[in-house]
């Protein structure tokens, strides 16, 4: 032993293991006291942060009836980085597609702008409740997938899709715009009261701090929720609208082309906004989406696009009323002003015809109630030549000023996402082509009968008419009544703005009461119903396209309106065939709730009327698809 | 007799007793930390594994009592058959084994499952002490030495072939028994010196390693140059080191890459694929824990299964999580002091044969404590054996309790002499 290098050997042995200890105590020491980064790596790998998204508002008709809700459905999502030794085949079969399509899921899911596989991306958009808990039984199988619950928006009444709108995925430009609001994958309002209302209907997302464990499934909140923040629900937005109208008023336009505006013209409220053909709102919810959409939009009756406020025609006869307003404002003829209707019209060469052969007009009246051409040319041609003191291209300019506080060839200001402005000529039009003091009334004439450069929407159509009605001022037309916060039952209701139109009251009573005698004994004979005091006037306008566009507007009742109303029936011929008989039962159902059982006839005559074959095609297609869970 | 009987409970000692309950029950309460899941189910709940391990305490506390009330020369007299008994069992789980997470050697019995290489752990402490006390043994012969070696070796060799290369390789630490009992200083120096080289082997390019042992061995011949005896043997060290070196870099090349990267793991080197994910989840849970911990029951990284295998084989991430530096400081103090009292009692025994057992149950639970904490703290190769007492696990309990007892046991007669 004398030459052991350890004398002392169970000291020896006591040595290593304090040395070992020693190590440890100081690796502990660096690991747990000097470097800290371990306790963000910790924090990170333990706590998620959860998008918690708001209900969206419903919607509400003018009666309290609920015309939007949502509804449950599941986005599948996958963290990749979890997903390891998944059985595709399996997860394929669970989820009803291909093998194949299931493992493209996975590369497309590597394209999406700002991939990572740590984060949990949509594996696939939008399963239903039905199919989402089939596949909730098995998904312990599949780690690193996980069901995050969305709503789709459903629409019972299956009407208005023009109005109610989509929602939809945000766009990339929304998502930079918004600066980090929306993220890839949102939905949003992407057309009518769901885009103009979004920021009330959409609400404001929540965040919540859970704990998630190494399969990433939750494990309850963080500090009891402390720094979590509550999703507010999106307001609800109580409409103008009134469901059963709309209902009856699609139901009317089937097989049609054209549109319907109602307006409550003592608020300038929307009652009803039909475009035709429209399409079962429900087909753009869910994941049938996409597919419906395209179909919707290379259908050639265009159902995607809003009529009412798109499409621009001239308003013929319908605008004789604004001509004869004018010109008695302008003092330039009186009521009982005479002009003999030769059936023709000669204005230096142009010839005007008349429609159809009646007495000549000895007032206004009358000439409104027969609808006469000839008399309204010369009223035309009375308010640009009669003005004392006034050029006819200075006349022309005032006409067109009074023309623009009717709401016409101006934006009505409709809260819905595009509106058109329709057209009134204005002089510089005119001097440009003609050359300034070039033209004069004959170069024009067509204006006065509605025809021409004179383009409206079926919208700015029926703000007239509420504008008349009103002796002479109408309200911003209007979708959304209110506002309600569900939570505290507050609303917030929109103050509209009063527009005054440039005449004066009392020469609406004379007008008023012409375009009562065009339903009474006019042109709009066929409209008249029993006990309602409806005032319109009917207009054929010139289609060069085809046959004549059908068209009515009006209001009533005369004394106190309760409701002003413009149909457009494209190609229908003669506005008394068969916009003015739609018009005149939507104004029944309206204020009697009922149609007259002797007036049932024209009712079903105008349901089964099938303009289909002039707009060259057998079926409207959109009327056969099929929306989300539909078989 | 009446005045012994009286004292045996006298005589035991009891600050070791203290010290194995202290760490006992501190592990059921980590236990019940790592599977708890918030859910309200009690420490006794036997779904959970704090209430398992309650049935495996409660089953160490009545297996304590039978081997202290039994007489100690019952240990001495059957070493060899308790050996020769547990290397059949062993065998015989090889044939009647239940694989259990890739290992057949578990064997069931009733509702539990024990693995008895576990066990064998007692019986070798046992067959070493009874050889290296016999008479006329010296471990300085070379006679001896190849027997023990074989003591040790053969159950090393079953275990091995059982695929439990972790169970094997505890026996290593026996060497440190036989240190003490005289084997010469050589073989720890060579031990330690071709584990440390072999290490910097698989961490340094080969080249500048032996570029870096020459300039060493001439720096060494330079400075004795006076003893040209002297240049000759560093220079065939050196030679002999470098060969090491080459052949350590070979074998590694050699080696298919699962069994690269696992080695590349040990070393702490960036493994593809996240092969180190276990022990990266480990080192993050101790980290996290900071100075105080984040408390008891308040551990993310192990509650919420990041860490794996979190009441077994990285029982000491949870620790070092909830109870921080503070706590992880505490448990190696605890386990210092544990090894320094068997220490501190095989020294004081008259008999050889006690004193050789001591050292083999301080070196067995050494080498475990070595491993187990070294790997959760990533400074130890990841070798899946348990931390003694504190691991959650009914086989390793109830070994660890008889290895121990039998020692108490053995020390209530340090005055005599035993063979």
């Amino acid at each position: 032993m004398s030459k052991d290098l350890f004398k002392n050997r169970h000291q020896v042995i006591l040595i290593i293991i304090v040395a070992f200890a020693v190590v440890f105590v100081l690796r502990l020491f660096y690991l747990q006291v000097i470097d800290t980064k371990y306790i963000s790596l910790a924090r990170n790998n333990a706590i998620k942060e959860v998008d918690v998204y708001p209900t969206r508002g419903m919607v509400y008709d003018r009666k309290g009836e609920l015309i939007v809700y949502n509804e449950a459905i599941y986005d599948l999502m996958i963290t990749p980085r979890q997903a390891k030794g998944i059985d595709t085949a399996k997860l394929a079969g669970m989820l009803g597609i291909a093998k194949e399509e299931c493992l493209h899921q996975f590369k497309e899911l590597m394209k999406v702008k700002g991939f990572s596989s740590y984060k949990p991306n949509v594996f696939m958009k939008q399963l239903s409740l039905r199919d989402y808990s089939r596949l909730q039984e098995s998904l312990y199988l599949f780690p690193g997938f996980f069901g995050q619950v969305r709503t789709i928006r459903k629409y019972p009444h299956r009407v208005g899709a023009t109005i109610l709108g989509d929602i939809g995925e945000v766009s990339e430009r929304q998502i930079e715009s918004s600066e980090g609001y929306y993220k890839p994958g949102d939905y949003v309002g992407k057309s009518g009261i769901e885009k103009v209302y979004e920021k009330e209907l959409g609400g404001k997302r929540g965040k919540k701090f859970v704990f998630v464990d190494v399969h990433n499934r939750e494990m309850g909140s963080l500090s009891k929720g402390e720094f979590d923040t509550l999703a507010i629900s999106g307001d609800n937005v109580i409409t103008t609208l009134d469901i059963k109208l709309q209902e009856y008023a699609e139901q009317l336009m089937q097989n049609k082309k054209g549109s319907v505006v109602a307006i409550e013209p003592n608020t300038g409220e929307i009652i009803a906004l039909v475009s035709s053909p429209g399409y079962d709102p429900n087909l753009l919810c869910g994941a049938v989406r996409g597919k419906n959409f395209n179909a919707l939009l290379t259908d050639s009756l265009l159902p995607l696009y809003s009529r009412p406020t798109l499409a621009t025609y001239p308003p013929g006869s319908s605008f004789k009323p604004v001509v004869a307003l004018i010109a008695l404002d302008e003092g330039v003829q009186g009521i009982n002003y005479a002009y003999p209707c030769n059936e023709a019209y000669n204005a230096g060469g142009v010839i005007v015809h008349c429609s159809h052969k009646h007495p000549s007009p000895t007032n206004i009246q009358y000439a409104l109630a027969q609808s006469c051409n000839p008399y309204f040319c010369q009223t035309f041609r009375n308010s640009l030549e009669k003005n004392p003191g006034m050029s006819v291209s200075q006349s022309y300019d005032k006409w067109v000023k009074i023309c623009n506080s009717f709401g016409l060839g101006v934006k009505t200001g409709i809260d819905l996402p595009s509106e058109v402005r329709g057209n009134i000529p204005t002089v510089h039009y005119f001097d440009k082509i003609y050359g300034a003091n070039r033209w004069k009334f004959a170069t024009i004439i067509s204006l006065g009968i509605g025809q021409g450069e004179v383009l409206t929407t079926p919208l700015q159509m029926a703000n007239i008419f509420a504008c008349i009605s009103n002796h002479g001022h109408w309200i911003t037309p209007h979708i959304v009544k209110k506002i309600t916060d569900p939570v505290t039952n507050k609303d917030v209701t929109h103050e509209y703005e009063v527009h005054e139109a440039l005449i004066g009251k009392e020469h609406f009573i004379p007008v008023i009461e012409g375009l009562f005698e065009v339903v009474e004994s006019g042109t709009a004979k066929a409209a008249r119903v029993e006990g309602i005091t409806l005032c319109g006037k009917t207009g054929t306008a010139q289609n060069p396209h085809g046959d004549n566009h059908s068209m009515f507007a009006g209001f009533a009742p005369k004394d106190e309106p309760k409701i002003a109303i413009a149909v457009v029936v494209e190609n229908g011929g003669y506005g008394s065939a068969f916009a003015a008989p739609i018009a005149s039962l939507l104004v029944e159902k309206y204020l009697n709730d009922t149609i007259a059982t002797k007036r049932l006839d024209i009712e079903k005559r105008m349901i089964e009327a099938n303009l289909l074959h002039k707009y060259g095609v057998k079926t409207n297609k959109s009327a056969g698809m099929k929306g989300e869970g539909e078989e | 007799m009446a005045r012994k009987q009286e004292s045996l409970t006298g005589k035991i000692d009891w600050l070791t007793v203290v010290l194995y309950a202290v760490l006992v029950l501190f592990g059921w309460a980590v236990i019940y930390s790592s599977s708890y899941s918030g859910d309200g189910k009690s420490v006794f709940d036997s779904t959970v594994n704090s209430g398992k391990q309650f049935q495996w305490i409660v089953a160490s506390v009545i297996l304590a009592a039978l081997i202290l009330i039994v007489d100690s020369r019952f240990y001495t007299t059957f070493s060899y058959v308790f050996y020769v008994m547990l290397m059949l069992f062993v065998v015989l789980v090889m044939f009647v084994g239940v694989e259990v997470k890739g290992q057949r050697n578990w064997i069931r019995i009733g509702g539990f499952q024990m693995q008895p290489s576990e066990m064998a752990k007692f019986a070798v402490s046992l067959a070493v002490a009874k050889f290296l006390s016999g008479l006329n043994v010296d471990i300085r012969k070379w006679k001896d030495k190849w027997r023990v070696f074989a003591i040790i070796g053969f159950p090393m060799l079953l275990v091995l072939i059982q695929g439990d290369a972790g169970s094997a390789i505890v026996f290593v630490a026996l060497a440190l028994v036989l240190f003490r009992e005289g084997l010469e200083s050589y073989f720890l120096i060579v031990g330690a010196s071709v584990t440390v080289l072999g290490v910097m082997a698989l961490l340094i390019n080969k080249y500048i390693l032996v570029g870096s042992l020459l300039v060493l061995a001439l720096l060494i011949i330079y400075s004795f140059r006076k003893n040209r005896k002297m240049a000759g043997i560093v220079l065939g060290l050196w030679v002999i080191a470098s060969g090491f070196v080459f052949s350590v870099d070979y074998a590694f090349n050699k080696m298919k890459p699962h069994q690269r990267d696992r080695i590349n793991v040990l070393l702490g080197k960036e493994v593809e694929n996240g092969k180190d994910w276990n022990i990266r989840q480990s080192i993050i849970a101790i980290g996290s824990g900071g100075f105080m911990g984040k408390g008891y029951l308040q551990g993310t990284q192990t509650k919420l299964k990041f860490v794996p295998e979190q009441s077994t084989d990285f029982i000491f991430s949870s620790i070092g999580e909830e109870f921080g530096f503070v706590g992880s400081f505490g448990v190696i103090i605890a386990f210092l002091g544990f090894f320094y009292r068997l220490l501190y009692v095989a020294e004081r025994q008259k008999s050889q044969f006690s004193r050789v057992y001591g050292y083999c149950v301080a070196s067995i639970l050494f080498f475990h404590f070595l491993i187990n904490i070294g790997m959760a703290i990533g400074v130890a190769p990841v070798i899946g054996i348990p931390l003694p007492f504190i691991s959650y696990g009914g086989s390793s309990l109830l070994s660890f309790t008889v290895l121990l007892f039998i020692f108490i046991r053995l020390d209530t007669q340090r005055y005599d002499t035993m063979r």
